[in-house]
């Protein structure tokens, strides 16, 4: 069966004279097709327009700018001054990125750490492991500002029940979320009890993927449990723990809510948990500073990027 | 079925699917098309405030306003800072669904005067013979002009009392009457081991400044001092280490992550021997429920430092109108009608301080009040000065730069290398602030 291809953009020649063109043709299956799937497409290209596309570029925008008081006042471009005077501010810029840095890189670390281990012991059924998993998620589905005022009544110095627990114990009182140096500590063990289990949950459900021939081979050849760990189950997980590592640094990068339940705006009496976010929002919403602020945001988004491409580059090294 | 009918129906879809697509994107910016159209009759009159005793008991009332103006009233209670975030947010977009707005004069009005979000009600405050304007008190009246104009009306005053526990200061000579008294008798009475304190109030950075102020004046300093930084000067850095020493050797641990949320229970729960704060919070100790101290609390006026006993009097929330509303003619009804003599009177009589010195001087509204408390108020209103932070554009970052001297301090840190960076940066402030000013 012979086929013509017809061009879509081709159009029947009208010759004048010879009566009326001949009616058009019905388009391919797949033109239509072509032309459906964008129509299709529309609604949600719109929605990334309005909400990502736009807000991305207006920030970028009002970074340029010395925008004050009112983002619809009249505002000059003032080139790349804010970034020049964040990345010149060591009262507050580099401070607040080094506990940025601090947090995520401290409390991502021990949830790795604390989720690979319960991984590891629920890894073979046991009985009641279902209650355990679901003990697990009560953390992970609790919201972070709920979390932060439970918390903050646990830890009140005065009033808190942890410091009862220690005096019975015999050990002295802490102020936790109420001291200048242990704040940030604490905070990360909060984020820690939040957090391992989505850890645990994915490095399990990694686990239960891996084949289990190549464990029993090395426990045929006399490797001990940490061998077979160390030389047999992690590097196989490897590709799990990558993406892991990488969701739950992008997401503690990101952390605001439980800073700002717990400590409230400005990060603390002596900034003591102020991070990049919690400084763009005091610089938004206390000093009305738009111009600076917007340049912070774009600053640490291109941190966050950077992150997140040392730890994929990392990850696909180990994994490769 | 035949691929042209498919075709057509795909298309019927596709153009279904772009009208949809492009009337709910229309509808979006529709909605943030905020200017012109007329409100209908159904349009509530939206009023923000804060959650505070002043807006509950007007919640209580509304009923009777709306029938006085025939429209709905919607009222939203937040608190101080998500009501600040929310003008932010909501007129930055020059949203008309604010109509009358509780704002701070002295946190709010000079930044939001500077953006345009205020209407200018000085022809209403003045034209208006029943509402008498010049019945409010002084300090709130000049705190609500700003460049000439009259941008709110001013509905809770407030300043600071000294609480403390009758039963305790027997045996240290009574309530004390100046700040060293103060300071030796917080010493006498704090048992850390225990868990009691002599002394408690706020401690972080920003929320401390405004009730540090009158320890600032007491010691004959001042926020800004002939245009220039003042928190340098040798009476703020002892105020400034006065205030550190005191919270540090006689309050609570976490002190300085306390404002009036963390610090008030400390003192209603009998757990400090003193405690000093705004006057407006005094039934919290008196009530049952949040309580142990309602037999055994006692009031004073702010006692005297170095340069005399020099409080803040100030009007701490006020009403102004959206820039932006709709409903100005209703909203202004509504301020009239809140901020008015009748109410402000009934108002006190439940023990709500208003601004109208009519009521000050009305023995019957004073009458709610316990009677050491009346007259501590009457005392320190008599002494106070109109502010209570610095009288900046951008209050919020003064206030940090302010406050973190006074962090060192209930640290137990020397203060003065820390006052004098914070003045250095306070200078620098000053000029944005000014720059900002006439931009």
């Amino acid at each position: 069966m012979s086929t013509t291809e017809v061009s879509p953009t081709a159009r029947p020649a009208t010759v004048p004279g010879e009566g009326p063109a001949p009616a058009r043709r019905p388009r391919t299956f797949e033109q239509a097709n072509r032309r459906l799937k964008w129509t299709m497409l529309a609604p949600a290209l719109l929605f990334v327009g309005l909400m990502i596309v736009f807000p991305l570029v207006y920030t970028l925008d009002l970074s340029l700018t010395d925008a004050f008081g009112a983002v619809n006042a009249g505002r000059t471009y003032v080139g790349l001054q804010n970034f020049t005077d964040a990345l010149g501010d060591t009262r507050r810029f580099w401070p607040a990125a080094q506990r940025t840095l601090v947090f995520t890189v401290g409390a991502v670390i021990l949830e790795t750490v604390l989720g690979l281990a319960l991984a590891m012991l629920m890894r073979k059924p046991f009985r009641g492991m279902r209650w355990v998993r679901t003990v697990l998620i009560i953390p992970l589905l609790t919201t972070p500002v709920a979390i932060g005022i439970l918390w903050l009544l646990i830890l009140d110095p005065t009033n808190g029940i942890a410091n009862h627990l220690l005096a019975g114990v015999g050990l002295p009182r802490q102020e936790f979320l109420g001291s200048v140096s242990q704040s940030l500590p604490t905070l990360m063990l909060i984020d820690v009890w939040q957090w391992t289990p989505m850890m645990t949950l994915l490095l399990l459900a990694g686990l239960t993927t891996l084949p289990e021939e190549p464990e029993e081979a090395a426990r045929v050849d006399g490797a001990n449990g940490w061998q077979r760990f160390r030389h047999v189950v992690l590097p196989m997980l490897g590709p799990t723990l990558a993406t892991a590592l990488v969701l739950r640094a992008v997401d503690a990068l990101k952390t605001f809510d439980i800073l700002y339940a717990t400590k409230g705006a400005g990060g603390g009496s002596d900034f003591e948990v102020e991070t990049l976010n919690v400084y763009a929002y005091g610089l938004t919403f206390d000093y009305q500073e738009y111009g600076l602020a917007a340049a912070v945001l774009v600053l640490f988004t291109l941190f966050i990027v950077g992150v997140v491409v040392l730890l994929r580059r990392r990850g696909g090294r180990k994994t490769a | 079925m035949s691929t042209s009918s498919q075709l057509l129906s795909r298309r019927s879809f596709g153009r279904l699917a772009a009208g949809v697509a492009g009337a709910a994107g229309m509808g979006a910016l529709g909605a943030c098309t905020t200017r012109g159209g007329r409100p209908s009759a159904d349009t509530p009159l939206r009023i923000m405030a804060i959650n505070h005793v002043w807006s509950q008991a007007i919640r209580r009332r509304t009923k009777e306003f709306e029938e006085r103006i025939g429209r709905r009233v919607s009222m939203t209670l937040l608190t101080a800072d998500q009501l600040a975030s929310s003008y932010n947010v909501k007129l930055n977009a020059s949203g008309t669904d604010v109509d009358v707005m509780m704002v701070r004069a002295l946190q709010e009005q000079l930044l939001f005067a500077h953006n345009g979000w205020l209407a200018d009600l000085s022809d209403r405050v003045t034209q208006d013979e029943d509402f008498a304007w010049p019945d409010f008190q002084k300090a709130p009246r000049e705190a609500s002009l700003t460049a000439g104009k009259v941008l709110s009306v001013p509905v809770v005053t407030e300043r600071p009392a000294l609480y403390y526990r009758k039963d305790l200061v027997e045996g240290v000579g009574g309530p004390p009457r100046t700040l060293e008294a103060l300071m030796s008798a917080a010493q006498e009475l704090t048992e850390k081991k225990k868990g009691f304190y002599g002394f408690v109030g706020r401690g972080q950075r920003s929320g401390a400044v405004s009730q540090w102020s009158s320890f600032l004046y007491s010691h004959g300093g001042d926020f800004v001092v002939g245009g220039r930084s003042g928190i340098g000067s040798p009476e703020a850095l002892a105020a400034y280490a006065y205030y550190g020493r005191l919270l540090s050797r006689t309050g609570p641990p976490g002190a300085t992550n306390m404002s009036l949320e963390q610090a008030m229970p400390i003192f209603a729960q009998g757990k400090a021997a003193f405690y000093i704060d705004a006057d407006a919070i005094y039934s919290s100790f008196l009530d049952p429920k949040v309580s142990t101290v309602r037999e055994t609390v006692g009031f004073a006026p702010f006692p005297a430092g170095p340069a005399g006993a020099r409080p803040h009097n100030i009007p701490s929330w006020s009403l102004g109108i959206s820039e932006f509303s709709l409903l100005r003619d209703d909203a202004w009804e509504f301020v009239k009608w809140a901020a008015g003599p009748e109410v402000t009177a009934d108002l006190q009589k439940d023990g709500i301080p208003g601004a109208r010195g009519s009521v000050w001087s009305d023995p019957e509204s004073l009458a709610s009040f316990p009677p050491d408390l009346a007259e501590a108020m009457r005392l320190n209103a008599e002494r106070g000065l109109g502010y209570d932070r610095p009288r900046v554009l951008q209050v919020g970052r003064a206030r940090d730069i302010v406050g973190r001297p006074l962090v060192a301090g209930i640290l137990g840190n020397d203060v003065r290398p820390v006052a004098r960076d914070a003045d250095a940066e306070f200078a620098d402030f000053l000029v944005r602030d000014n720059r900002h000013k006439e931009s």
